[in-house]
């Protein structure tokens, strides 16, 4: 989720100049988000797809001031978590 | 006037219930605590949504918060004309739950922002729920205490905000005029409180409950709320 382009961005601004003072000079913008990794069953990728859909729609982003974009990943392994779990 | 019965919406992570709590007598109000979980509300006259941090206020201010349990009540009392107040995280979940247009993102300066703030009030006329009482351009004081309250919304909202004179509080200096350097996050157009197109539900990132004695430095948030028990009062008695 990242805050619709227009929107001021303190937190990418401040980045942004530590980037800088870093000596990454050629550093043009820095915009800030948030990345959720989501693990859940469905039947087929398209499936999948229309749920993160839903999903994004009904809680995970703010249409007034956030745009999400998002990727489904077929995993038919346990993650490392589950694993260790 | 009879004593306003209102509810004070507790979500886990609030911390504004037990100030509204205790200036009710204050105020004149009988409150009692209302645990998010709860589906009813119970025939009260009035509903606060306090600040604090709804749910830790993970994801989003007020994002998980909007999906308690309690919240289908308080959308259909807000949508009968119920007079609801939202401050600070409050505000935030008016926000999410759409019953106020608009989003509070994080302060421009990306601090965390608690001190006395000068507002100057407006749209008295549009809101006799809780400005009754005021009169346009009134300069008042109330605490603020925010890292997440930069009003934001697009510019067609803004526009039909100000036409409609929904914009009840402006940041201003302690002589109400509203300036840049008055702003303390940001909000666009300087806005610090809207109401809903009715004018009973009104979000407002200050702490009107935090500034009812001045004991405490300051008393303008009893503006606010004894407006309300005034206009209950002219209120019809439903059949």
């Amino acid at each position: 989720m990242q805050l619709r382009p227009g929107i001021a961005d303190p937190e990418g601004l401040t980045i942004a100049g530590g980037l800088r003072a870093l000596g990454f000079a050629s550093v043009s913008e820095v915009r800030s988000g948030k990345l959720l990794r989501v693990s859940f069953e469905a039947d087929d990728v398209d499936h999948a797809r229309s749920s993160v859909e839903a999903m994004c729609r009904r809680l995970l982003a703010n249409p007034v001031m956030e745009i999400a974009t998002w990727e489904v990943r077929a995993d038919d392994e346990p993650s490392e978590e589950a694993r260790l779990a | 006037m009879s004593t306003p019965r209102v509810a004070v919406v507790v979500f886990p992570g609030t911390w504004s219930d037990r100030d509204f709590l205790d200036i009710a007598p204050l105020v004149g109000w009988d409150a009692r605590p209302v645990w998010h979980a709860e589906r009813e509300l119970d025939g009260v006259d009035a509903v606060i949504l306090p600040g604090g941090f709804a749910h830790g206020d993970y994801l989003r201010t007020g994002a998980i918060a909007r999906f308690s349990p309690v919240m289908a009540a308080v959308e259909s009392f807000a949508s009968a004309g119920g007079p609801v107040l939202g401050s600070c995280n409050g505000f935030q979940i008016l926000c999410e739950a759409g019953l106020l247009p608009g989003a509070l993102l994080r302060n421009d300066h990306l601090e965390f922002r608690c001190d006395w703030q000068g507002l100057r009030v407006e749209s008295v006329d549009s809101c006799p729920v809780w400005a009754g009482g005021m009169v346009e351009g009134q300069p008042i004081r109330l605490p603020i205490s925010h890292g997440e309250g930069r009003y934001y919304a697009d510019g067609a909202t803004l526009d039909e905000l100000e036409a409609t004179g929904r914009v009840m509080l402006r940041y201003a200096d302690a002589d109400g005029r509203v300036t840049p350097d008055a702003n303390p996050n940001g909000s666009l157009r300087s806005i610090a409180g809207i109401t809903n197109p009715r004018g009973n539900v009104l979000g407002l990132m200050p702490h009107p409950e935090r500034a009812a004695e001045a004991e405490v430095g300051g008393s303008d948030g009893l503006l606010i709320l004894q407006s309300l028990a005034a206009w209950l009062s002219e209120q019809p008695v439903a059949a």
